[in-house]
């Protein structure tokens, strides 16, 4: 045990001595270690991330190697034809940023509120049968994405089970699927304004009205937004009853004996704690659903109306159907670039701010502590910080 | 930062470098095949790949068939891929420098293959090239080439369920032939539970009304979408759907016309010959007859869709696949093909057999002497589905503002 725990420190101690050996045969060695690695990643990332650069900004059709003599260099002419708003695929591109835009603002927070909530309630030790709870709640994670969306579109067909259900209190339900109208328009439209205002009919921001970007998520698109919730929170629950085991009951005692309420106690001690992988939960909720596809692919191809139509089917479209190779990988660079600079946002955002010591209700070691636990992988903010230094 | 050690610099750089000469590799891979190919002229004994997009069994049974008979017949190795995924299995094919030497290749990825040089213009070879439809000959003609083979066809007629046709007191004599009769009866067939006529979402289907009008997208490679004979057709489906004597099959809780039909949500719907199989399989119970679709204000009017047997140009075996090809369109094999799975033979001269075979499809087959292809250029499936996103809502929008907003789209596909 004490050995263990001797190795365990060592590095950090004497990390300036072993920055100096790496001099030594040591470097070598980790440069052999790391070189299959390497090569693999080479091989089936960066070299294929490299060619879709490249594509993206080439005229290839598709046929033969896009390194041939007969493939030219187009510069951003597939970049400006997605971006400018201009013909239909700019249109299209417009409205499927739309489409994704209302599909990550509503699943990204509800998934991340719903499994917090779900992760502090089967995390009880109150609660019998816990295990039984985290199973269930687990379960739609591990069914195929394929799967679920054919449970969906059953669930949520004219007839389906969703629609008796609502009959029973007297609500006749959308034909989810079919239905191509926003949301936000229909709710507009109980208030009156059921057409577009003559200021917001031009085209705006890639090539669509205003009129349109506040259409919000279509019928349809809802009823794969409550899907995206459905699967994914068990996952993300998964990981906060992680981080939740590693807050020792030591400090939610002390909070006790400061006399901090239970909401309290949730609201100043545990969610701090749970920074880091709040902001893993958050990455990865961003990552996916800015990505998302089978579900459009198996469910819905984009209908009713485009309204389903997101940026990583448009691209896949453009150049498995459409023979617009260029365009296609343009847009998924486009969409690289979004989930990049939204994540840089959030990390800023929820960055650790300085607060005076003395407001702090937990001591930094064990917070410290608690993050490298409870997020691996993925640096958390303070620690990054720390290594700037 | 400080500058990195020497030694790892050089890693660094062997890393890099073997990274490019493996890029290299592949680079150069590509190349090989895609120039290799589409030079080679005479026979060779290279198996034969063929790659289909199935409907179901009854018809990978019936290629399969019609392909061993080949092989064993010419003694080059062939064989049968069906696809899960035809278009994008076509793209990697054709990307990787590797393709399938024949396939199914269908109107709206033609024209971009054709384009790019990946097919083979092997029709003008083919010996009964006179035989095929004029139309569907036309489909797969690409700058004044006929491309490939047309495999076989199939046109929308007007699909009636007897018993709720009975059950209204319509008897044969009422079977419509112009549009004021078709809404009559189709006013006569809605009750509460069902709509007197139904079709998908898409203009696939409600062009066979601007055909009637004798309308269409495309008029000698003009750009005609927003033409008076297409609004006409249009208003024409919005009044009935208004009147709720017609509806979309979406709207009624079906994935498409069939499946309404054979739900028993619509008492006529507009379909092509494949209604035919889906019934056998999926609604055994229903009794049905086919009719030739109402002439409009310009006569009579329908869609035909079809597939080509597409050679690449990147095959390693061209000729044998011409050979293959030819066997896979001769009478015989089309027949076969009928009987299996229920297309229409694209030849002409076999149209009478098959019309004697099939009496109850007749009405299919005679929509072909009369029948519109869909537009087909590169982009031309982009503005279609355009144009049926903004069908969905044609209830409630006005059908010259759809079309008008399709036109320039329409136009730019022609111009570029």
């Amino acid at each position: 045990m004490t050995s263990h725990q001797a190795s365990q420190s060592k590095p950090a101690r004497s990390a300036p001595q072993r920055r100096g050996s790496i001099r030594g045969r040591q470097g070598l060695a980790g440069w052999l270690f790391i070189a299959p690695i390497i090569l693999i990643l080479g091989l089936f990332l960066v070299i294929p991330v490299l060619m879709a650069a490249w594509v993206s900004v080439s005229d290839w059709t598709g046929r033969g190697s896009p390194f041939s003599g007969s493939v030219n260099f187009v510069g951003t002419e597939n970049y400006s034809t997605i971006l400018g708003g201009e013909g239909l695929i700019g249109r299209d591109f417009g409205t499927s940023i739309r489409n994704n835009f209302y599909y990550v603002v509503l699943v990204v927070p509800l998934q991340t509120a719903l499994s917090l909530f779900l992760a502090v309630m089967v995390n009880r030790q109150i609660l019998k049968g816990r295990g039984f709870f985290r199973t269930a709640f687990y379960f739609p994670s591990v069914t195929s994405s394929v799967a679920i969306t054919v449970l969906w579109l059953f669930l949520f067909s004219a007839t389906g089970v969703v629609n008796k259900v609502l009959s029973f209190f007297a609500i006749e339900g959308p034909n989810w699927f079919q239905d191509p109208r926003g949301v936000l328009h229909i709710l507009l439209g109980v208030v009156g304004l059921d057409q577009a205002p003559d200021a917001l009919q031009d085209p705006a921001f890639l090539g669509i009205s205003g009129w349109e970007w506040l259409a919000g998520p279509s019928v349809a698109m809802t009823a794969f937004v409550l899907m995206a919730i459905f699967t994914t929170s068990g996952t993300f629950m998964l990981l906060f009853i992680a981080a939740l085991q590693n807050v020792s009951g030591e400090v939610q005692e002390a909070a006790m004996m400061d006399g901090a309420t239970g909401w309290q106690r949730f609201r100043r001690v545990t969610l701090p704690m749970l920074r880091p992988t709040l902001f893993t939960v958050l990455t990865l909720g961003l990552i996916g659903t800015w990505q998302v596809f089978d579900q459009i692919y198996t469910g819905t191809q984009g209908g009713p109306a485009k309204t389903t139509l997101t940026p990583a089917y448009l691209s896949f479209n453009s150049a498995f159907v459409d023979q617009q190779w260029g365009v296609g990988a343009a847009i998924a660079f486009v969409l690289f670039a979004i989930i990049v600079v939204l994540t840089l946002v959030q990390r800023w955002a929820l960055r650790e701010r300085d607060v005076p010591r003395r407001r702090r209700m937990v001591p930094a070691g064990v917070s410290g502590g608690s993050s490298a636990a409870a997020a691996p992988g993925i640096a958390a903010p303070k620690d990054e910080k720390r290594d700037t230094h | 930062m400080k500058t990195a050690h020497p030694r790892k610099r050089l890693a660094v750089a062997i890393t890099a470098a073997s990274m490019l000469a493996l890029t290299a590799c592949g680079g150069s891979g590509f190349d090989e095949s895609a120039e290799e190919g589409g030079e080679q002229t005479q026979a060779t004994d290279a198996p034969v790949s063929v790659l289909i997009g199935s409907s179901g069994d009854a018809e990978t049974e019936a290629v399969n068939t019609a392909v061993d008979a080949w092989a064993s017949e010419s003694g080059v190795e062939a064989s049968v891929i069906v696809a899960s995924d035809l278009t994008q299995q076509l793209s990697q094919g054709f990307a990787s420098g590797e393709p399938a030497d024949v396939f199914y290749l269908s109107t709206d990825a033609f024209a971009g293959y054709a384009a790019n040089g990946s097919l083979e213009p092997y029709g003008e070879d083919l010996e009964n090239k006179d035989d095929y439809y004029p139309a569907l000959r036309e489909a797969f003609t690409y700058e004044d080439q006929l491309y490939c083979a047309p495999k076989d066809f199939s046109t929308l007629g007007l699909i009636i369920n007897t018993a709720m046709w009975e059950e209204a007191g319509l008897t044969e004599e009422d079977i419509p032939t112009n549009w004021d009769e078709l809404s009559a009866v189709a006013e006569q067939l809605t009750t509460d539970d069902v709509v007197g006529l139904g079709f998908s979402p898409e203009f696939q289907r409600l062009g066979v009304f601007t055909a009637q009008a004798g309308g269409g997208l495309v008029t000698d490679g003009e750009a005609t979408v927003a033409s008076p004979e297409n609004a006409e057709a249009l208003g024409y489906v919005k009044q009935m759907m208004t009147d709720g004597v017609a509806a979309y099959s979406s709207d009624l809780g079906a994935g498409w016309g069939g499946e309404a039909f054979g739900k028993g949500l619509a008492a006529m719907v507009i379909e092509g010959n494949w209604i035919a199989g889906a019934m056998t399989n999926d609604f055994p119970d229903i009794a049905y007859q086919v009719a030739e679709l109402p002439a409009g204000p310009s006569g009579q009017g329908t869609l035909q869709f079809t597939n080509c047997w597409g050679i690449a140009a990147d095959s390693d075996n061209v000729e044998g696949a011409k050979a293959l090809v030819e066997h896979l369109t001769s009478p015989e094999s089309q027949l076969a093909f009928a009987e299996a799975f229920g297309v229409m033979p694209s030849l002409q001269s076999v149209a009478s057999d098959w019309s004697e075979q099939y009496p109850d499809l007749a009405a299919f087959i005679a929509g072909g002497e009369y029948a519109q292809n869909l537009p087909a250029q590169q982009g031309a499936a982009d503005v279609l589905s355009e144009l049926n996103s903004q069908l969905e809502s044609l209830e409630s929008s006005e059908p010259q503002q759809i079309l008008e907003s399709v036109q320039p789209l329409m136009e730019s596909v022609l111009a570029g």
